[in-house]
């Protein structure tokens, strides 16, 4: 996965204890801007003079931010939106085309199956990251001894190993020769499953995946489990509650909005898949193709084709799958979120 | 109050400035460090007054052939960089050819990829600038691979003859005398094979160069191309020759005789060295390339030896070539001139070839060293003691007669990869997979406005 996003769920405290997630930084905002100028009792004339130095400042303030993000995102952007408008041939040179691009990337077997390879990985891999995730917030939760900070360390861990890094680490350990599979198989007389053929690599790359990032969604549901308050677990009790009735009626719920969170966060990261097999590949370049997933198609017909301007068109489109899916998602549990 | 906002507002200013004042300093930087910048060479040049050509290759003793160079040259310096091997470095380069500006001035690339750079105008035709001073350094072959028609885009550096490395303590205990032929090297797998023994060889996607090469040995002859008509192309990539020699594969893989394993990966040198494999199919750098691996220094040490690639045909034989490279000059060279002067100066010095093949860094085509009776003769350690240039290698080199690779290198060898990986998988044979090859690479080639014959 590309993108790391972290912190988002850390709102206004609710408890003096714990952060809770359940309001949102945005009302925050929004709630000092109405009540400044309720506090200011003072002509017209003055408040409008004070009214435009504070513009003055917050556009000061944003300035810094407000070059650098439309220097380092907005510009790229719009440039490579322009370059997918046009094609370049090797043979006749650069002509401009408008949505060629794009009719020809929806119709582009390689930019299909990528896509599609995406969309089923997500339906395996996110499942079961949060599922993980949740099984170990909940019981990190629910335990308190000395071993659960120390647990807890171990499972964030694979989180702070570089996914350049986990995914060479996980090609070596499927391997054959060096890896541990072929022991471990070889106690039972069997043959070890090849993890980097075709028919495997599949499951190989779910597995590197889980284990990189469980952990951090890990530590996104159990702050948000410690964020709960603790005199509903008493009521609960007090009304007869079990610990499993507690973790599933009032945990879980609970925490939803971290859980949908993270839900989104794994699906773009998932839709725009390139570190793990694009490593993988330098092991098992038979198996792993240059156009494995759209961003890896992207990489390959921009730097390796000489084709930026359909590598943009690609890019583009694999942005307008995830905005798709990513928009699908947030309008179906538009009642549970209250994150963004 | 009013002060401290002034002040708050200043900072905020001067933060904003210093940050954009770093970014257009960075984009400076960022424009030269691809390759035009004199300044950040990996050798320290010695004669600085003199004019500096810049270049980036990836030989193992480059810094001391740059040395050299520089040391014996009172003309032009040469400022190295080495950017990456192989891909990485295309990739570096391509993208400096897109970009139009980046690109060092001499550049080291495998033969087959020129036509690749040529067809975007990245090379300057050097033909013009002293070529017939060094033109009977090289023989005819090497100078076609470096050639695109009648222009000359680069000068031989490093040969890839073919040839067939064994385990000499394998063939010993399963009693096999190398084969001459394809057929012989079949039946021999299948001999070791009933007797228990190791893989014979490997048949793998990554390595398209190869199983290029050995479908040109059969009489394939993949690309036909005319510069003077650079819009129209010949594709034959399924001819019988090139069905024949991957369903000769095909079937060698699918009967368990050879490995399937991706070269050049540690799982495949780990092979390479614990006997997994009884032959190695591979050019006239794999000695070096497998020692610098850690090959023959262990256990394996002395167990290595070479003999000529099998033929189709043992009365006509046929040498191919795997890889091998050149320098050449690119195009947004500032002075060209000055950057051929180096391309054919560079490694064709006495002292760096001999360190070069000593080493078995590189096989040269120079025949200042290929035919310098120390190189014919030499005892090749890595083959404990077998005087293998003189038996295998000069003979293979001075045999071959040159290829016309194709405009879209990159684009062929990865449809390449896809199909033999396919084969592996089992989803097709080897003649359909030439079929859906030509499909493939013929559909690029229309689409990148090439007129198919």
């Amino acid at each position: 996965m590309t993108t790391r996003v972290g912190h988002a769920v850390f709102g206004r405290p609710a408890h003096p204890r714990f952060p809770s997630i359940d309001i949102p930084e945005p009302k925050m905002t929004l709630l000092i801007e109405k009540s400044a100028p309720r506090t200011q009792e003072k002509p017209h004339k003055v408040r409008g003079k004070v009214r435009l130095r504070e513009h003055l400042m917050g556009w000061l303030f944003v300035g810094p931010f407000g070059i650098v993000f439309l220097a380092f995102l907005i510009a790229p952007l719009a440039y490579a939106l322009y370059l997918s408008l046009f094609q370049k041939k090797l043979i006749g040179g650069t002509s401009f085309v408008l949505l060629d691009n794009y009719v020809k990337a929806f119709t582009d077997p390689s930019f299909l199956s990528g896509s599609w390879f995406v969309i089923r990985f997500s339906l395996v891999s996110i499942p079961l990251q949060i599922i993980a995730a949740l099984a170990m917030a909940l019981i990190l939760d629910a335990v308190t001894s000395l071993f659960t900070r120390f647990s807890r360390l171990m499972i964030f861990l694979p989180y702070a190993i570089p996914t350049v890094i986990g995914a060479v680490m996980w090609g070596f350990l499927y391997s054959k020769s060096f890896g541990p599979l072929t022991d471990i198989f070889g106690l039972f007389g069997a043959t070890p499953p090849d993890f980097l053929s075709s028919n495997l690599i599949f499951y190989g790359l779910v597995n590197i995946v889980t284990w990189q990032w469980a952990g951090y969604y890990m530590i996104i549901l159990y702050a948000a489990l410690q964020g709960i308050d603790p005199t509903l677990y008493e009521a609960a009790r007090m009304d007869g509650a079990g610990r499993w009735q507690i973790a599933l009626r009032i945990k879980i719920p609970l925490i939803a909005p971290a859980l949908l969170l993270i839900l989104v966060f794994s699906l773009i990261g998932t839709l725009q898949f390139f570190n793990e097999p694009q490593i993988l590949r330098s092991l098992a370049a038979g198996t792993i193709g240059p156009d494995f997933t759209p961003n890896m198609y992207a990489y390959q017909q921009a730097f390796a084709l000489a084709n930026f301007n359909y590598g943009s068109a690609i890019s583009f489109a694999l942005g307008g799958i995830v905005f798709i899916g990513v928009y699908a998602f947030l309008f179906f549990t538009r009642k549970r979120r209250s994150f963004l | 109050m009013k002060n401290r906002r002034v002040l708050a507002a200043a900072v905020v200013l001067a933060a904003a400035t210093a940050l954009t004042a770093c970014a257009s300093d960075g984009g400076a930087s960022g424009n030269n460090a691809g390759g035009n910048n004199a300044s950040n060479c990996t050798n320290t040049i010695p004669k600085k007054n003199l004019p500096v050509v810049t270049m980036w290759g990836w030989y193992p003793n480059m810094q001391l052939v740059v040395d050299n160079f520089n040391k014996q040259n009172n003309e032009v310096q040469v400022c190295w960089t080495n950017v990456g091997q192989g891909s990485d470095e295309y990739d570096k380069f391509q993208t400096a050819i897109s970009a139009g500006t980046g690109a060092p001035d001499v550049i080291m690339i495998e033969m087959d990829r020129i036509p690749t750079f040529q067809i975007q105008n990245a090379l300057v035709d050097i033909k013009k600038y002293g070529f017939d001073t060094v033109k009977g350094d090289y023989s005819e072959g090497a100078w076609k691979d470096v050639s695109v028609g009648d222009a000359v885009y680069g000068v031989p550096v490093d040969g890839g003859p073919l040839a067939m490395i064994y385990r000499k303590d394998i063939f010993d205990k399963y009693d096999i005398t190398p084969p001459k032929t394809w057929d012989e090297y079949e039946q021999a797998a299948q001999k070791v094979k009933d007797a228990g023994g190791p893989l014979f060889g490997d048949f793998a996607a990554n390595v398209s160069a190869l199983t290029m090469a050995l479908q040109i040995q059969k009489g394939a002859s993949p690309f036909t191309y005319d510069p003077a008509q650079p819009t129209s192309i010949g594709v034959k990539l399924n001819d019988q020759a090139s069905k024949d020699v991957l369903d000769y594969w095909a079937r060698l893989a699918k009967k368990g005789l050879v490995g399937t394993q991706d070269q050049f990966t540690p799982e495949y040198i780990s092979g390479v060295i614990n006997g997994k494999y009884a032959t190695y199919i591979s050019a006239a750098w794999a000695p070096g390339y497998l020692t610098g691996a850690g090959v023959g220094k262990g256990e394996d040490s002395g167990k290595f030896a070479v003999a000529p690639l099998p033929q189709w045909d043992a009365g006509n034989p046929v040498q191919v070539n795997w890889g091998g490279s050149a320098f050449s000059v690119t195009s947004q060279a500032k002075n060209p001139e000055l950057a051929a002067k180096v391309a054919y100066g560079l490694y064709a010095d006495k002292e760096s070839l001999t360190h070069g093949w000593t080493n078995q860094i590189i096989f040269p085509l120079n025949l200042k060293a290929l035919n310098d009776p120390e190189f014919v003769n030499l005892k090749v350690e890595f083959f404990g003691g077998q005087q293998a240039n003189k038996e295998v290698y000069v003979p293979a080199a001075n045999a071959y007669k040159g290829v016309t690779y194709s405009p879209f290198g990159q684009y062929y060898f990865d449809a390449m990869t896809k199909q033999v990986s396919a084969i592996i998988e089992g989803s097709v044979t080897g003649a359909q997979a030439a079929d859906r090859l030509q499909e493939d690479v013929v559909s690029y080639a229309k689409e990148q406005g090439f007129t198919v014959q």
